[in-house]
């Protein structure tokens, strides 16, 4: 076990944890945030995206030894009152059928738009692959990034 | 054809003066929509007036509805509250939503599946909003001392026009919640022309917790001492545990125990829904999710080979029967070899109609085309998981399941305690495709909360999950045409089977339209365990039965959405048989008018289109489905959809759902495969079984309903089975290649150089 301070949401958090512990399930079993979701445990269906410094990155696999000073933000975080342009664009398409993958959906498209604010139609695809959604919703998904993109 | 018509049960009207259970699961309906401001919508109110099981009412006019069935994203919980507030007569956006916990005495057929919680809710649910409409008036006729035939409502307020008499439901609610429910078969129903609500589209009422990340989910509860498990399973069907050494993991940081959990009691008579591939696993539990997963590694178990075995079934009706379960390690390979034996074997007759040997005898020519698919996982995205707090003699259970009733009798098997002990909360599901009908993990967590006196949260890892059986089963269906010199149709024969089942559904079109018809069955027993996956049977059926006709249509020169009609016509004005179980000219008009859609015959450059139907769940569907090819490469460019499933709740929800249907199709169509080694699963995990990603998606989608004053029929799986043969039909036309057997990706792969 060993003590680590990370900076979530904005906020600093100490944790104690068996320093392999993945990101997300410090995130789910010890800080109560269960925005972030299980899906596979190696990255390959991006449930349990977080973004760290900006980045979308697979918190199952990502050892919080490895954290440091990193900004770790995840779906509780990305905007104050639940209105980050993703978010509403979500909304507005009702983009939702079981809901389980779609934080993770949001925090990718959120940080392909911060990157690259008006993706073409194959950037979308290309920036999506690794989030499996089984309701298949991802025509919906892909007209919410649009509409998210315009009103950036 | 017969419409499931719910008898209408008194105990939905029960007077009930807590809240059902659980935590407060709020959802305001305007909350999603992000429409309404601030100022226009009703605040929780002071107090809440329980009306009847599924409605209370504030006295400032807030509604809470609730919904009775699991949500497992079919969106039940915005659909079926629709239905309550319309008949109710409130403004959706006063609504709140409350997911109801299981509670038979309260609530009607609390159960996900076979396309049928809105078409089974239609009446009880419009009959509870309106009998509570019913007693407000009733309310108000005692305090205004008018007659209650003269007071008429309009959206949350009362009037009496003649004394000028007028309030909100919120003021007589207190006292219409002490009255006498009226006798639901006096209470008259809207009219179609008069909802205001239903066929109106309104957004999920979860949608802002979900963008939110807010819990939702089993996967998602926590309370105080809460402990975490895991389970270990036996690698392979046909294996089951010898031994393990508890000492090999106990010693591990963050471990408290590890035990073995025999899910059912070895007397217990199981129902329908109590499919577990592994009746005994191990248990590991300890302080955090990913020290019992790290466990999971280090536990020294060893397994054996089951032998033959039987459990008992309590089948239905009463009468018991022993279930059989063959012992041996199965394979792929060996599953092919022994279907194609069973092709050529005589099956059970499932109907006969004419001389359908003679006529294959007379024929000039004979069409005959097998089509196989493999077993598939659901792969729902959260995997199977429970949360159990088991103490004394009390148990709550909190868990993803589309059939909490079913597993009601597990429950209080498998723990001792009786029913009325043991309540079950309902979670909102990461999917369920059918899986979560098997709810064998919620015994799984009340056993381990039970041995450990405390709540515990299981959860599968995605390998448990995906290795864990209960899959859609592996098929085969030959169909057979006889044809004479001038390409008429003379008979058809279909031979269709599986392991373990059968997909056939002998009454179903083409029969009917054919005269002389044979339709016969075989399945092969194994130890493999399945269950119902979106539209169970139908499919793999769809799939074959369309592209056989594709085919056949094409050999006879006919135009593939003609030739459907035609045999259509033919099951309209004469049809073959008594028992056929669809309506020829419903059927027609999804044909009709997908072909209008998709602009049929106006084929674009660079595109190959194919057209697939099918009647399942009381509803008919057609599609259309263009691909082109980029790179060597099939891309799915455009899906049109007909749908006929009556009037439609909430047309925009229900498009998402047929859109969702229809990736699915596709993605399982090129890539949905399970395969077996030795009994063991080849794929456990999403880096092995490939499921359809964004990139793959059809560019566009179209679902057109058709507009219908019939009562709700199916709508979750109807639009499923059409795909396979949509996309079969029109990837031969993109590549000049019949594809027979599913998975598709793999033999497209081997061909060379694609069309275009």
């Amino acid at each position: 076990m060993a003590q680590y301070n990370l900076s979530i949401n904005g906020k600093s958090m100490n944790v104690d944890v068996d320093p392999n512990t993945p990101l997300l399930w410090v995130l789910r079993d010890h800080l109560d945030l269960v925005g972030t979701k299980f899906g596979c445990g190696i990255a390959q269906c991006g449930a349990c995206t977080v973004h760290i410094d900006g980045e979308a990155v697979r918190s199952c696999s990502y050892p919080v030894s490895v954290i440091e000073d990193k900004k770790v933000v995840t779906i509780e975080g990305l905007s104050e009152k639940g209105d980050h342009p993703v978010q509403k664009a979500w909304l507005e398409h009702d983009v939702p059928q079981c809901g389980y993958c779609q934080s993770g959906q949001i925090m990718t498209a959120a940080s392909l738009l911060a990157e690259n604010p008006n993706p073409t139609d194959e950037e979308i695809s290309y920036a999506m692959n690794g989030n499996i959604c089984r309701c298949g919703t991802y025509t919906r998904i892909k007209a919410a990034v649009k509409t998210a993109s315009k009103s950036l | 054809m017969t419409l499931i018509d719910k008898k209408l049960n008194r105990r939905s009207f029960l007077k009930v003066s807590t809240l059902a259970g659980g935590g407060m699961m709020l959802s305001f309906s305007w909350l999603a929509g992000c429409k309404p401001t601030a100022e226009e919508v009703l605040t929780m109110p002071d107090e809440w007036f329980t009306i009847n099981s599924y409605i209370k009412i504030g006295e400032n006019g807030a509604v809470t509805l609730f919904n009775p069935n699991p949500e497992f994203g079919q969106n039940v919980k915005t659909s079926l509250p629709m239905i309550l507030a319309d008949e109710l007569d409130v403004d959706w956006k006063n609504v709140f939503v409350e997911q109801a916990d299981f509670y038979p005495e309260r609530f009607e057929r609390q159960f996900t599946g076979g396309s049928n919680s809105v078409r089974s809710s239609w009446k009880p649910l419009r009959t509870a909003g309106a009998t509570a409409r019913h007693m407000l008036i009733n309310a108000a006729a005692q305090t205004w001392n008018v007659p209650a035939g003269e007071i008429i409502t309009s959206t949350g307020m009362l009037e009496h026009k003649s004394s000028g008499k007028k309030a909100g439901y919120g003021e007589l609610a207190s006292l219409a919640g002490t009255l006498e429910a009226p006798d639901p078969e006096a209470v008259k129903l809207k009219e179609n022309a008069d909802f205001k609500i239903i066929g109106n589209s309104k957004k999920n009422v979860d949608g802002a917790k979900i963008v939110t990340g807010k819990p939702l989910f089993a996967l998602d509860h926590k309370v105080e001492g809460m402990k975490y498990a895991a389970i270990v399973h036996p690698p392979a069907f046909g294996m089951k545990l010898k031994s393990f050494d508890k000492s090999s993991v106990t010693s591990l940081p963050g471990i408290q125990d590890a035990f073995e959990v025999k899910v059912f009691k070895d007397d217990y008579g199981r129902n329908f829904f109590d499919t577990t591939t592994f009746p005994e696993i191990i248990a590991i539990v300890g302080n955090s999710t990913w020290e019992v997963m790290q466990a999971k590694k280090k536990l020294n178990v060893e397994w054996e080979k089951a032998p033959d075995s039987t459990f008992p079934m309590a089948g239905r009706g009463g009468q018991n029967m022993d279930i059989k379960v063959p012992g041996g390690l199965e394979n792929s390979a060996a599953h092919k070899e022994k279907m194609a034996e069973y092709i050529t074997k005589p099956g059970n007759v499932q109907r006969k109609d004419g001389d359908p040997e003679g006529a294959f005898k007379k024929a000039a020519r004979v069409l005959e085309r097998t089509y196989t698919a493999p077993f598939l996982a659901h792969n729902t995205m959260e995997p199977m998981n429970a949360f159990a707090d088991v103490k004394g003699d009390k148990a709550v259970i909190y868990g993803p399941t589309q059939a909490p009733e079913s597993i009601m009798n597990a429950l209080s098997s498998s723990l001792g305690l009786p029913k009325e002990n043991i309540q079950i909360n309902l979670a909102r599901m990461g999917g369920g495709f059918g899986r979560r009908a098997y709810s064998h993990h919620l015994v799984e967590a009340a056993l381990i909360s039970q041995k450990i006196q405390a709540p515990v949260k299981m959860v599968y890892s995605r390998e448990d999950d995906m290795s864990a059986g209960v899959y859609r089963p592996t098929y085969s269906a030959t169909y057979r045409a006889a044809l004479d010199e001038n390409n008429n149709l003379l008979a058809l024969h279909i031979k269709a089977g599986g392991i373990p089942e059968s997909p056939l559904h002998a009454n179903r079109f083409p029969a009917g339209a054919i005269d002389n018809y044979l339709a016969e069955g075989w399945q092969i027993e194994s130890n493999i365990t399945i269950g119902a996956f979106r539209a169970p049977r139908s499919n793999f059926i769809a799939g074959a039965e369309q592209s056989f006709l594709d085919e056949l249509a094409e050999e006879m020169g006919k135009d593939p959405i003609e030739f459907r009609l035609e045999l259509l016509k033919r099951a309209e004005t004469n049809p073959v048989g008594e028992r056929n179980d669809y309506d020829p000219k419903r059927y027609a008009g999804v044909l009709e008018l997908v072909r209008e859609k998709s602009n049929w015959s106006a084929v674009p450059n660079g595109i190959s289109r194919g057209v697939s139907a099918y009647f399942c769940h009381n509803s008919y569907v057609a599609e259309v489905i263009d691909v082109s090819i980029k790179d060597n490469q099939p891309v799915v460019e455009n899906v049109f959809a007909a749908v006929d499933c009556g009037i439609v709740v909430n047309p925009d929800a229900a498009a998402n759902m047929g859109e969702g249907a229809i990736v699915d199709g596709i993605g399982n169509a090129f890539y949905g495969e399970m395969a077996f080694e030795n009994g063991v699963p080849t794929k456990t995990n999403f880096d092995k079984y490939r499921m359809i990603r964004h990139s793959e998606a059809p560019k566009k989608i179209e679902v057109h309903f058709v507009e219908s004053t019939e009562d709700p029929t199916g709508l979750g799986e109807p639009l499923f089975p059409p795909v396979f043969a949509a996309l079969g039909n029109s990837l031969y036309k993109a590549t000049g290649k019949r594809l027979y057997d599913q998975p598709f990706q793999p033999q497209i792969m081997q061909m060379e150089n694609l069309r275009m």
